[in-house]
Formats: structure tokens, C-alpha cells, sequence
């Protein structure tokens, strides 16, 4: 196929490289420079895809970030990305794009259906019909619309690209690149600002590259092309092309998507696909111009019909037509630029304009070139239907109310500009105040909040010459404050032909008995007599018309929709623009990829993984590894084909007959010393701390100050003013956390500092009737006998010439001590600990085993300490002082607290002995009471007793002290469960703590 | 995302703090008759203020410690930071 629309030797591609790409099946070719949309067009393809609602043929509108109907389906290395715009995507060798939104094909669309049967779809259509009844709408409505309109699809596959972020600080942040950037970036780049310039473009420049201005005696793109080679140059400005600043947020933070591979075929090794930049800038400058806004007629959706600017870019950048026989319809002077650059290249095209009698040097020259001008002309309607091949055309009367004989005329594309509207976004999302500016009848931002600017076109200044003043001027100024160093830019000539004026009209009356679709919102196709109905029904608030019409709500945010939906809001309601009010404007500005916003935290980099220091011998000797917190940890050590189930109760067995070792090197680890350590502790700790002896360890439980149990753990006297904290794996930074506050805030004359040291220490636990035995061999020097180190006795020891300290305390309920050494010599005393213990038996044992011991011996653990329970909940009230004040105590004589049946933890056995109790079950009185049936408890945790061989739970109960003995019903909803169980106590095995002390 | 300045450290990001609550806040003495009223107000009642107000951050990911920051809950504009040990005014 031929680039038949393509012109010699015109635009800035690289007419040496020809590309070829596929759309919807068929081979094309374009060149390197080219957008997907100015390749099609360059190829005579206008019809790209069909409307949201209507299925209604669909071109090319813009040529930029504001199109809001060439977006495509886009295959790029083996992956796929959905609602890809044309107009910004560039083009690559063996790009693959494909239609959305149409089935089966662009052509031959069955939803288009929709288009003639319009009275189904009014404004509020989904609302009303959608709603009843709500079991049709999972199973009949949403698959139906889904498939006949919806957007693109996204992959479901892993996303094999590379996305990274970057932080950055900056002088002086300017959003876009054309001539307000561009002198304001100079200007403070010259007076020593570190600058960083963005432009979403691949090209900088701006309109400087399409428009016809003169600066210094140089064309407005070759000025440009000076500026940024120089600004290239310059150690302090970073330039950056292809880049979106997209979001403004607080304390001007600003955040900026690149995209560094996504116009090659491939990306490079080791190069990302696109990168995030929060960028914190001392000084904002927004200067991201304005976008063309159309005016609204008959069919004003047809492909071919598309902003007059758009149509420009296409000729002056990528040597394309959009039409050979154009038809311009304006309000101001911008569409006389189209005409006259259309001329240039021989192609003759009708102005119709507004105006009655508009004066200004571009109108003259338009004149002088025998360019067929209609002054007080509209069009009324657009003619074809998948692409334009007339136009209805009309005089208009001075009041724009009446219009004259309607003729028909032959066109191809009718190119139309309506004025142009300041892209505000950053701006308002900053949170300034905008205001609308009746001379050109658009917002401009207003009040600034933060330290923000905005410049040229995008404050509603549209001659260059005033722009480039302000520019310069601003980017002195900011950076002067900075740098305090005062080099002025001097302002070069500047010659212009447009004028700035233009006529406030932006839609065309219907003719009497035509009810041709005036559409408003392109991408949702939100039409005139949509809002009409909305505002019918009652719908005043301008969110609420959005939302029941959807209006600006597609994925293009109303670009070029918005400021004619409120036009026509206030024309109904009979009020100005401003009482009307606007929208809210949002990050982002433009779609961005959830990839970029991820950035490397994808998978297991989405939070650190930390592995204790005997990770790799876990990992050599079968273990199957559990996610506990950030930490992953021994679940049990497989042996054959065993299952959880079996490896873990004969780890736990093992542990009860023989002996046992278990990694517990990730129970956070707190350092505390001072003079004033033990008085700490004291308000810490709900029981009594200030007369334990050095080298005696104790249990302690703190509470929140609302009464809650918080934390658990054992707190060991190293010497007189050193004591040594342990916490459970998930509260540790909590607990330091904790400690600090009342240590900093609340009783800053202690005189303690704390510190974490859980990575400092690996620790060992040895379990086990045989514990003893092994502890003798391996400290052969020490008196590990029952008097020398009793329960809940420390010592240091030396181990194999490697310095330990030696805990007496017990998790699993047996006979058990806990060895820690410096975290460097873990592997030594594992590797010492299981090969000195192989004549005792040792295994080690995973975190599956640990809670079976745990749970059958009624020691709580998080599951019962979950955040809703106080001491007396989990049988722990006897460690509750009543002789000193501590945090959290005032809270405990709360009425509820202290009510006769408070729930407390108990023990639930299955009376067949035989089925496990899911944990999370209810527990109830009557299994077959009508629902809502009364909970009296829940399972916190469940394990088959090792002990007794049958399955045992905890469970935190009503009045669980009076319930010893009673039968009850354990009810699993979830896993659709009754079983009938007995309440016993929550010590199962050994309820007197003889094994700890033996 | 905010940029606190840590009376400590300097100007730094959010994501390096964790909040506290309300800085005016006192914690009761420990050992003293208080009555239900009053403690029920130190532990539960917040004013969840509009504006101008004093909260507690602390530096987690940095020096560690609490400060006081006063900062407009609406505009989320910071006027002052203070360390620990200073009174808030
Ligand atoms: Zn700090």
C-alpha cells in the first residue's frame, strides 16, 4: 500500500528510514518520526475504531495527548497494552496495533446497532435500566456490555518489562516545552538554577514548531532548536523529552512519567521500559500550553472532521494530509493558519468563519492568496458516515440564532477550531484556585497555593511576543532568588500575524426538523441532548451532570469536552460559566501505566524478604519456608513425601520424647540500658520488674494504653543497668517504636536509651526432655544442672570457643533453653548444636511444630493477642500488678472488662476426637438457632495434640471460666462445618508447669 | 507527599516518617487519682481539627525520633517543627 496522502519533502521525518507496521492485519509503512496516527492518515486510514456507546465510526480528532478517539489495542514484543493513543504513540518497525471497541470488525460493527436505536441509550442509561434486578447484573448485563462496548483489554500476563522510579530536587521544574518553557528554562539556566525542562513530546519546541512566527530574524522552530542545544549543553538542566509531569501534589512534589522504550520495537538490555521521577521542586513553572477546543454541529464525530490544529501539525511535522479537499471552520484566526499552510502545498481548501468581519494581518494574507473565505458561515452538518464527504453549510445571523438556506458543499475533512483552552490541570491540581477568564471564555489558574507559576498559553496569554516576555522575566526572577546571581535574557523581536481575538461561539442551532447528534464528549459520546436530559431530570451540581452523563469521564478526561459541556449547562440554566462552576481536576493528567507506578516493587521486591543467618542450611535440609511477616521461616523440614501435617507432628513429637532445635533468630531483639532500666520496664510491663536479679530472665506483657495486650515476650537482667528485651517476630518494631515515645515524650527524665538488636543475635531454641543433656555437651564448662541454671535463669557460656548467652525459658512447655550468639556465628553453633545433639536425637523442628507445642500447652500467641484482648482474655491476669502503675492499667477496670462472664481463653476438643476445628469457627449453644445464631466465641488457633493424638484448639469464649466441661458447637460457615466439641481447659498438657521446672 | 523537616536531620520525605496523633495530648501521671471523664479524654477523644494543629511524627527510617510538627489538616501546609523536648506554643 502506498503513503498516497504523504507529501515530498515536507515535515521533520526521517524520510531514510521506512518502517513498516500492521494494523488490524494489513502491512503499512511509514517513516521514523511519524506517530501510528500520522503513518494511518499518511495511508488514507481514517476510521480507527467505533464509539463507547454508539459503535459509531471513529477517526482522528487531535494529533496529541488530548485525542480522544484513536485509541488502539497495542502489540509490542510479545506484549499487549490497551488503550494506546494514535496520536502519541510513535511509530516502530513491526508495530502491531488493532481496533478496540468494535465487534467482530472496524468495518462490519453489530453494536453500531446501538446508533440507530438511540432511544434505548439516553443519558443515564446504565443507571436506570441496569439496576433491577441486581442478581441480572453479574450474570446478563455485565458480560453483555462488556463485550459489545467496553475499551481496550488488558494483558493477564506477567509483565515481563522493567519499570523503575527516581527521586529527584530541583531549582526550577517547567512543564512543557514551547516558547513559555523554553524562555523561562533558559533564563534561570543562564542565572546558575539547576532546571530540569519536561516535554511529553518526542520533538521540544512546542507550537514553535508548527507556527508561523519570526524570533530574532529566525523561524520560531529554528530559535527553538537553538535554545535546546544550548540547554543541553548547560551541567545544570535536566531535559527530558517523552516525559509527562502528570501529578502535582503536596509540597510541590511533582511526579513525571518517562517513557524511555516505549517507541522502540524492543527495549534495550538493561534498559527500563519507562521510569517515574518525584521531582521536588523549590520553584514550579507551568507552561504546558493550551489545547483547541471544537465547536459543536451535526455530526460533528464524523471521521474527518478534526481540530484545526491537529490538522497542521500533520502537514508541518509529518508532511501529511488529512484532507484534499479541506474544509475550515473557525471562530478566530488559528484555522486561517491551516488554510494558508494547506495552500502552500497546493491543496485549496473553503474557510468558513464565524466572524462577519474579522481584521488582522492573517486574514489579509488569506485573502491575498485567493483562499475561498465565508465570513458569518457555519457548518451545520457533517455528511458521510465513515468518513466525511460533505458538509450542510448556512449563513448565520449577527445574534448566531437564526441560520440562512442550507446548501451542501463537497469536502473531504473539515478542519475546526473553536478557540483555545489552557491546559490547567497541574495548576488546579496544585490547588490553585482557578477562575474563568470571559475574554476567552476558558479557566485560568487563579491564586497560587503552592510555590507555582503558570506561563503563555496555559495562563491564557496567547501572543508569543507577551509570552517570551513573561518567560524570561519569571525565570529570572524565581532563579534569582535562588542563586541571588542577576544575568538578564534580552527580549529578541518577535513577529506574529495572528490576533488573539476570537468569537465567543461554540455551537451550531439545529435546523428546523433535523435532530442531527451534537456531540460534546467524543470518547464517551456524551451528545447535547444528553446533558439537556440531565439537567430535565434535575440534575444541577456540574459533578452531578459528569457523573449521570459521564461526561469528561472517559479515558481522555474531557481534553476537549469539558469547557463545551459547561457552555452548554450555563446557556440552559441561564447562568455565566463561572456560577456554574467546574469539575475537579485530578492526577493524572494523561494514563499512566500501573508498571510505572509499581515501579521494581514487583513480586518478592515488593517488601524485603529478610532470611535469618541459617537461611541456606534450612533451605539444604528440606525445609519448606513460611511468609512470617517480612520474614520467611522453617515451616517444618520435609523428609520423603511427607505432608505438613505428618513432617510437623513428628517434629513436635520429637520434641516432647526427645529433643529439639529451632530457629528463633527472628523474635525482635531490644537492647536497654541506664540507670533507669528497670523503672521503665516497671511502667512497661504490666507486672513487677524493679527487684529482678541479674542473670534472671521474666515473662512480661505490655498493654496498649487502652488496656489491649500489645506485646509478649521474656526480658532478661544481663548485668545492674543492662537488660535484654525480646518481643514476638511481628511487634518488634512496634515495641521499639513504642519504648521511644515514652521514652522521648512522655518520660524523658529516664535516663534509658533503647536500640534494636534483633540482627545482632541469631538465636537457637533447644527443646525437649533431652535438652539438658545436649546443653551439658556443648557447654561442658558451665553448671547447666537444674540449680545451676534454673528455669528462667541466664548465663554466658562459651561454645566451642564462641561467645553464647544461654536463656532458661521455654516456648513449647517441655524443658528448654535458647542459645544466642553474635548473628556472624550462627551457622557455627547451628551446625554444633544439631551435630552434638545427633546422639540425642535432635531434629529441627519448623514454626508448624512450634505452634502445636505451643497450642497444646496453652501458651497465647498473636492469634489470641490479636489486638482485642486484655490480659484476664488470655489467662494472663496473674501477671497483672496491683501494687504499681503501669501503661494501660487505668483502661483495665472498665465496665466490660471487668464483667463476671468476660471471655477468656479456653481449650475445645472435637467429642468424635477425629475432626479438626477450623480456626476461625463460631462457637454456639444450638447449631440449628435460627441466624443470626449467637456467638458465644471463636477458634484462635487449632493443631492436632501430639500428646493425646487428637485435634485441640484455643478458643477466646464467653465467661470461659464457667464453660470448663459444658458441650457446644463449633460452626465453620466457610468450610460449611458443625462440630460438636467439648470445652476443656486451655492447658492441655502438663497444666502444672512441672516439665519447664524439671 | 509531604516534606517535614526533621528538627534533627533536615528536609525530608514522608515515606521516612510515621505519624503520631495530636501533639497537645498529655499522658496522665502515673500513680495519681484520675477520674473515668478524664481518661476516657486522654486515651479516646481526639478533636480531628480543621486547620492549624500540633501532631507527633516520628522519624522512623531516619534519626528515630518523635518530633512535633504543626501543620494545617486542610492545606496541609507546615509552619513549624519542633523536637521532643520542646513545649509546643
Ligand atoms: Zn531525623
Amino acid at each position: 500500500m502506498t503513503q498516497s496522502f504523504r507529501l515530498e519533502n515536507v515535515g521533520l521525518i526521517n524520510r531514510d528510514k521506512k518502517l513498516s507496521f500492521k494494523f488490524n492485519g494489513k502491512i503499512y509503512y511509514g517513516y521514523e518520526g511519524d506517530t501510528l496516527a500520522s503513518a494511518l492518515i499518511a495511508n488514507g486510514i481514517h476510521l480507527i475504531g467505533r464509539s463507547f456507546k454508539y459503535h459509531r465510526p471513529r477517526g482522528f480528532f487531535g494529533a496529541g495527548v488530548d485525542e480522544p478517539y484513536a485509541i488502539v489495542q497495542l502489540y509490542r514484543n510479545g506484549e499487549t497494552e490497551p488503550n494506546t493513543k494514535a496520536t502519541e504513540q510513535e511509530l516502530f518497525e513491526g508495530l502491531e496495533a488493532t481496533s478496540i471497541n468494535c465487534w467482530p470488525s472496524v468495518n462490519f460493527d453489530v453494536g453500531a446497532i446501538n446508533n440507530f436505536l438511540k432511544i434505548f441509550l439516553p443519558a443515564g442509561f446504565y443507571y436506570k435500566t441496569f439496576m433491577w434486578p441486581k442478581s441480572f447484573w453479574y450474570k446478563v448485563y455485565e458480560p453483555l456490555i462488556r463485550k459489545a462496548a467496553g475499551l481496550g483489554v488488558a494483558s493477564t500476563k506477567h509483565d515481563k518489562e522493567r519499570y523503575e522510579h527516581k527521586y529527584e530536587y530541583c531549582d526550577l521544574l517547567i512543564a512543557g516545552s514551547g516558547p513559555s518553557g523554553l524562555a523561562s528554562a533558559y533564563a534561570a539556566a543562564k542565572n546558575g538554577a539547576r532546571v530540569i525542562l519536561a516535554e511529553d513530546k518526542a520533538r521540544f519546541g512546542g507550537t514553535l514548531i508548527t507556527s508561523e512566527v519570526n524570533i530574532g530574524n529566525q523561524s520560531g522552530k529554528e530559535w527553538a532548536e537553538g535554545i535546546i542545544a544550548e540547554l543541553k549543553e548547560m551541567p545544570n538542566v535536566t531535559i527530558k523529552n517523552r516525559s509527562q509531569v502528570f501529578g502535582y501534589y503536596d509540597h510541590n512534589m511533582l511526579v513525571m512519567s518517562e517513557r524511555i522504550s516505549d517507541h522502540l520495537p524492543k527495549t534495550k538490555k538493561f534498559h527500563p521500559k519507562q521510569r517515574l521521577w518525584y521531582i521536588r521542586a523549590k520553584e514550579v513553572l507551568i507552561s504546558t500550553g493550551s489545547i483547541e477546543r471544537p465547536i459543536v454541529f451535526g455530526n460533528n464525530d464524523t471521521p474527518g472532521v478534526m481540530l484545526s490544529s491537529a490538522a497542521k501539525e500533520y502537514l508541518k511535522v509529518y508532511g501529511v494530509l488529512v484532507g484534499r479537499n479541506p474544509l475550515i471552520f473557525t471562530n478566530n484566526d488559528s484555522g486561517y493558519e491551516t488554510a494558508i499552510e494547506f495552500k502552500k502545498n497546493g491543496v485549496d481548501s473553503i474557510i468558513l468563519d464565524t466572524r462577519k468581519d474579522p481584521q488582522s494581518e492573517i486574514v489579509n494574507e488569506a485573502k491575498n492568496l485567493g483562499i475561498d473565505i465565508k465570513f458569518s458561515y457555519v457548518v451545520v452538518a457533517a455528511q458521510g458516515y465513515k468518513k466525511v464527504k460533505s458538509a450542510d453549510i448556512a449563513k448565520i445571523s449577527d445574534d448566531k440564532e437564526q441560520l440562512g438556506a442550507i446548501k451542501n458543499i463537497k469536502c473531504d475533512c473539515i478542519c475546526v477550531s473553536g478557540f483555545w483552552t489552557p491546559t490547567i490541570h497541574l495548576a488546579s491540581q496544585s490547588g490553585n484556585k482557578i477562575k474563568f477568564n470571559e475574554d476567552i471564555d476558558a479557566f485560568v489558574p487563579g491564586r497560587s497555593k503552592q510555590n507555582e507559576k503558570t506561563l503563555g498559553a496555559a495562563n491564557g496569554i496567547y501572543t508569543l511576543e507577551e509570552t517570551l516576555e513573561n518567560s524570561f522575566e519569571t525565570g529570572h526572577e524565581l532563579s534569582k532568588k535562588i542563586t541571588n546571581n542577576d544575568n538578564k535574557i534580552s527580549l529578541p523581536k518577535v513577529i506574529e500575524k495572528k490576533s488573539t481575538t476570537h468569537d465567543k461561539f461554540w455551537c451550531v442551532p439545529l435546523p428546523r426538523g433535523k435532530n442531527y447528534k451534537r456531540f460534546l464528549d467524543f470518547q464517551n459520546d456524551v451528545a447535547v441532548s444528553d446533558v439537556e436530559i440531565a439537567l430535565k431530570e434535575g440534575y444541577r451540581s456540574i459533578e452531578h451532570v459528569k457523573r449521570y452523563t459521564t461526561l469528561g469521564m472517559a479515558t481522555d478526561q474531557g481534553k476537549t469536552s469539558n469547557l463545551n459541556g459547561l457552555q452548554l449547562v450555563s446557556s440552559i440554566e441561564n447562568k455565566i460559566v463561572p456560577e456554574v462552576g467546574h469539575t475537579t481536576f485530578r492526577p493524572p493528567y494523561t494514563p499512566v501505566t500501573i508498571g510505572a507506578i509499581v515501579g521494581r516493587e514487583v513480586g518478592k521486591h515488593s517488601r524485603p524478604t529478610r532470611k535469618s543467618p541459617i537461611h541456606s542450611w534450612h533451605e539444604k535440609n528440606n525445609a519448606v519456608f513460611v511468609d512470617a511477616g517480612v520474614w520467611l521461616r522453617p515451616r517444618y523440614y520435609k523428609r520423603g513425601n511427607e505432608t505438613l501435617f505428618e513432617g510437623s507432628k513428628r517434629e513436635a513429637r520429637n520434641v516432647r520424647k526427645n529433643v529439639g532445635v529451632c530457629d528463633v533468630t527472628t523474635l525482635g531483639k531490644i537492647d536497654i540500658k541506664g540507670p533507669d532500666a528497670a523503672e521503665l520496664l516497671n511502667r512497661v510491663y504490666t507486672n513487677a520488674w524493679l527487684k529482678l536479679p541479674v542473670g534472671k530472665a521474666r515473662y512480661g506483657v505490655m498493654l496498649r494504653e487502652d488496656g489491649i495486650v500489645m506485646d509478649d515476650g521474656t526480658t532478661t537482667r544481663i548485668s545492674e543497668n543492662h537488660y535484654h528485651m525480646t518481643t514476638t517476630t511481628a511487634q518488634a518494631a512496634n515495641v521499639l517504636s513504642h519504648l521511644e515515645y515514652y521514652l522521648q515524650l512522655v518520660w524523658s527524665e529516664l535516663n534509658v536509651n533503647v536500640v534494636s538488636t534483633t540482627e545482632q543475635w541469631a538465636g537457637a531454641a533447644i527443646a525437649g526432655p533431652r535438652s539438658r543433656d545436649l546443653l551439658k555437651e556443648l557447654f561442658p564448662k558451665c553448671d547447666v544442672s537444674n540449680e545451676g541454671l534454673p528455669f528462667m535463669g541466664y548465663m554466658e557460656g562459651d561454645l566451642f570457643g564462641v561467645k553464647a548467652r544461654i536463656f532458661r525459658i521455654s516456648f513449647s512447655g517441655e524443658l528448654a533453653y535458647e542459645i544466642n550468639v553474635e548473628s556472624d556465628n550462627a551457622n557455627f553453633m547451628w551446625k554444633k548444636i544439631i551435630e552434638v545433639g545427633e546422639k540425642f536425637k535432635i531434629q529441627p523442628y519448623g514454626t508448624e511444630a512450634l505452634s502445636t507445642l505451643r497450642i497444646e500447652m496453652g501458651h497465647v500467641a498473636g492469634s489470641e493477642l490479636d489486638g482485642r484482648t486484655i490480659p484476664y482474655d488470655n489467662s494472663l491476669e496473674g501477671l497483672v500488678s496491683n501494687k504499681k502503675d503501669f501503661i494501660g492499667k487505668r483502661s483495665l477496670n472498665r465496665e466490660a472488662f471487668i464483667s463476671s462472664d468476660r471471655q477468656k481463653v479456653v481449650g475445645v476438643v472435637p467429642l468424635d476426637k477425629k475432626t479438626s476445628i477450623p480456626e476461625g469457627s463460631h462457637l454456639v449453644k444450638d447449631s440449628k438457632a435460627p441466624l443470626p445464631n449467637t456467638k458465644l466465641g471463636y477458634i484462635s488457633a487449632s493443631c492436632w495434640s501430639v500428646e493425646y493424638d487428637n485435634p485441640f484448639s484455643l478458643a477466646i469464649l464467653k465467661d470461659g471460666k464457667n464453660m470448663i466441661g459444658k458441650k457446644l458447637f463449633a460452626m465453620s460457615p466457610l468450610k460449611n462445618k458443625i462440630i460438636p466439641v467439648e470445652i476443656v481447659s486451655s492447658h492441655y498438657v502438663d497444666p502444672k508447669g512441672e516439665r519447664v521446672r524439671s | 507527599m509531604l516534606h517535614i523537616k526533621c528538627p534533627h536531620c533536615g528536609m525530608r520525605s514522608q515515606n521516612e516518617f510515621s505519624y503520631g496523633g495530636d501533639a497537645s495530648v498529655k499522658r496522665p501521671e502515673l500513680n495519681k487519682e484520675i477520674s473515668d471523664q478524664d481518661w476516657d479524654n486522654f486515651v479516646y477523644y481526639r478533636k480531628s481539627l480543621r486547620g492549624k494543629h500540633w501532631e507527633l511524627w516520628q522519624h522512623l527510617s531516619g534519626c528515630r525520633q518523635w518530633i512535633k510538627v504543626e501543620r494545617d489538616t486542610a492545606t496541609h501546609e507546615i509552619f513549624k517543627t519542633h523536637k521532643a523536648s520542646e513545649d509546643i506554643s
